[in-house]
């Protein structure tokens, strides 16, 4: 049993609430789902080593040296998980700012704020380093089983990554924060975080798209040109690659970089920390004059109730940089539509389930907003206004707002392929619809500031709208090539939202 | 056209049922033009008959009459004449006043410039001038109660709901807020309130109800009331625990 207020202490305080706040998260809050939990978690296990073991083992069998194509291909994909990381470090060092929670019980206290704070960014890191080991330790185990146990040291790089992301992800926050203030710091690192941590795969989808017209990403690591313009084997760039593929000397010096700065941060930003938690609590609430209109504007029930859903959207940039991941994904599409103007029909094909998935995506996080994420549920129901015309005012809204979004890239794909373009609304149409009315079918109150976490108020509804506005992308996209099995297709996706709607909360009269 | 001895609320064996009886077979009136509290210990039902008359849940059984209006058969013309005030206020962060007064005209269809005079009136009323173009965001407990209860009476409601409307608010709120609310009983509204400031029932209710384990256990004026508790002179305080533990003593 560690002292009490000892860095020890602390550390298995937070390490409690951790695994506490992931299984609520995981089991939707509701008891004894653990076991199903589990048998869920070594099915994905299972199912994402399969998938590993099908992608690296043609490299396998012919040998992986550390040639120039191979540290290229190694150094992209490690790219590509530290933007995923800094991403995540950013946006779990934002939220310590803002989130309260226990600081105030904590600060309060007489024990050392440095070591809670200490103790709360070296787990951030290995949060952090945990969810790409996630993702990124299938392919470590595959490859160490095939090619040697050697590719283990993939392990440490992923620790070393981690702990470099969080600390660059702390100065860079603090930085900002004495920099811009508590109020922007909170809106820039957020939308940081959402460009940073998609910013690298559409990066290289547009290097790709710009460099060989095709849309796969991993086309830019392979090009002769990229290959042919890298640096030197010798260079430091290869290090991490170098680290992975079992140079145990790479390895410790990456250890010690990541480690030794994640440590001179701590040691130097932890004893402030409480200050910036303090004035950020201070500043986000400070007062905010809105333009001063002298007049009621005359409006119908479901106006306001539109008016409102826009107002309170347009007016929290928070929520803004958290849809804007979907829209992000939106560049690549928007940029082949560009570049090909005028050519090729074909190449347009691959925009459409692109722009229809966004738009599913899209309508499902807005839709969240305006009816689970309600601030006032309780004036808006004791308002003499029947509950469905609340919910077609607050649908409206949310079209709206994913029509605003999507309409300028359907309409310039109207100019150079009306057809595809017609499909494309088609699909945009029917998928908004689809992921706003599951977000209804599955609506549960909740505060909108947990917009990051809505998932978690119901599985079902999380994967029903994954699954709906990727079927329809795929019926979309089958649409325009012209493809008969469309009409195959789409019966399919409306089962699934039959099915969905029939497995749907039972909502009791009165409650 | 109502006449005054039509009941601003009449409830009829009402039931509510969660885990255990939140509301058991509560028979109630409160009559039109009248300032009612309702008290009860912690859990006694109060809120739940209350947001049962607000129309914001159902009852399992029983009859809920607004105004001469069957409120569980025609909840639409019911919620015309109530307004609801809870504790938390329900208000927008990212609203001005000025602009959540608007949005809650518009939802109880108020003419725009009825609405508008109607809301800077109220605006001017509890001292939100000064504030009624800033973001609610950044406002204490009390202005947002203030901005709430605004919000509650900008449709003219008949009969006002308030479930413990002075939370956090500081003395000089709290006092404004009685005045309007008294104001507002001199004007014909109705007023059902739930507090556990005893004083506040004290001094504005003309008739008191104590709701213990869902029932209605006592009902009256303050001197009615002294009377059932044998406490002839006592503070409300007094009469209220005497009443309290006596039905505890006798489950």
């Amino acid at each position: 049993m560690s002292q009490p207020a000892t860095l020890a202490w602390f550390g298995r305080h937070e390490l409690r609430l951790f695994w506490r706040d992931w299984i609520s998260m995981m089991t939707g809050g509701k008891r004894g789902r653990e076991p199903i939990l589990a048998g869920v978690a070594v099915v994905f296990a299972v199912l994402i080593h399969a998938l590993a073991y099908f992608l690296v083992v043609p490299y396998a069998r012919a040998g992986i040296v550390p040639d120039k194509a191979t540290l290229v291909v190694l150094t992209g994909g490690g790219l590509l998980a530290c933007s995923l990381m800094l991403s995540q470090a950013m946006e779990s060092v934002t939220r310590a700012f803002y989130a309260r929670s226990d600081l105030d019980l904590i600060l309060s206290s007489p024990a050392s704020a440095r070591r809670v704070f200490a103790v709360r960014m070296i787990a951030i890191a290995l949060a952090t380093t945990l969810l790409t080991t996630v993702l990124a330790g299938p392919f470590i185990n595959v490859l160490a089983f095939t090619d040697g146990p050697r590719w283990l040291a993939g392990y440490g790089v992923l620790l070393a990554m981690g702990a470099l992301s969080t600390a660059f992800a702390i100065a860079l926050t603090i930085a900002m924060f004495r920099g811009l203030g508590p109020k922007r710091t909170r809106f820039i690192s957020q939308v940081v975080s959402a460009v940073v941590g998609a910013g690298f795969v559409i990066g290289a989808q547009g290097a790709a798209i710009l460099s060989t017209g095709k849309f796969s990403r991993l086309e830019i690591f392979r090009s002769e040109d990229v290959i042919a313009g890298a640096p030197g084997l010798a260079s430091p760039l290869w290090w991490p690659a170098r680290a992975a593929m079992g140079e145990v000397v790479t390895l410790a010096a990456l250890l010690g970089l990541g480690l030794g700065l994640l440590a001179v941060v701590i040691a130097g930003l932890s004893a402030n920390f409480g200050d910036h938690v303090v004035a950020a609590s201070g500043e986000v609430y400070e007062r905010k004059r809105e333009r001063r209109r002298e007049r009621f504007r005359p409006a119908s029930v479901k106006r306001v109730l539109r008016r409102k859903e826009w107002a309170l959207l347009r007016r929290d940039p928070w929520l803004m940089s958290q849809t804007l991941m979907q829209i992000l994904y939106l560049a690549p599409p928007a940029l082949l539509l560009w570049r090909n103007f005028g050519d090729d029909l074909s190449g347009f094909l691959i925009v459409v389930p692109i722009i229809v998935m966004a738009s599913g995506q899209l309508a499902g996080g807005l839709a969240w907003l305006a009816v689970s994420g309600e601030d006032a549920p309780d004036l808006v129901a004791s308002a003499p206004v029947p509950e469905r015309a609340v919910l077609a005012a607050k649908i409206e809204a949310v079209i709206g707002a994913v029509a605003v979004v999507i309409a300028p890239l359907v309409l310039a794909l109207a100019f150079a392929a009306p057809r595809i373009a017609a499909v494309a609304a088609l699909g945009v149409a029917v998928s908004a619809a689809s992921g706003t009315m599951i977000q209804i079918w599955f609506r549960a109150q909740a505060k909108r500031s947990t917009f990051h976490r809505r998932q978690t108020s119901s599985r079902i509804a999380t994967v029903a709208e994954a699954l709906s506005s990727i079927l329809w992308a795929g019926t979309a996209a089958l649409l325009a090539a012209g493809s008969w099995f469309a009409a195959a297709m789409a019966p399919i996706v409306l089962l699934i939202l039959a099915g969905t709607w029939a497995i749907r909360p039972r909502r009791a009269p009165g409650t | 056209m109502l006449d005054s001895s039509t009941p601003a609320l009449q409830l009829r064996g009402l039931v509510k049922h969660f885990a255990r009886p939140a509301v058991d077979g509560l028979d109630l009136t409160v009559r039109s033009g009248e300032f009612y509290a309702l008290l009860g210990p912690n859990g006694a039902g109060k809120t739940t008959t209350l947001r049962i008359v607000a129309g914001l849940l159902r009852p399992d059984a029983g009859e809920v009459s607004v105004l001469g209006i069957d409120a569980l058969a025609d909840p639409i013309a019911a919620k015309r004449e109530i307004a609801w005030v809870s504790d938390e206020p329900m208000i927008y962060d990212k609203l001005t006043p000025f602009e959540f007064l608007e949005f809650v005209s518009g939802l109880w269809s108020i003419p725009a410039e009825v609405g508008e005079a109607r809301a800077r009136e109220l605006i001017g009323w509890l001292g939100l001038e000064p504030h009624a173009h800033e973001r609610c965001q950044s406002f204490s407990k009390g202005m947002r109660q203030k901005v709430a209860l605004a919000g509650a009476l900008v449709h003219e409601p008949r009969l006002l709901i308030l479930d413990e409307p002075l939370t956090g608010l500081d003395a000089g709120s709290a006092r404004q807020v009685k005045e309007l609310l008294a104001e507002r009983v001199r004007g014909g509204v109705s007023v059902i309130l739930t507090t556990h400031i005893l004083e506040v029932a004290e001094r504005l209710a003309e008739r008191i109800g104590v709701l213990d384990k869902g029932r209605l256990i006592a009902e009256g004026t303050l001197e009615e009331l002294r009377a059932q508790a044998g406490r002839a002179g006592s503070s409300l305080e007094d009469v209220f625990l005497e009443l309290v533990a006596r039905e505890n003593a006798a489950a």
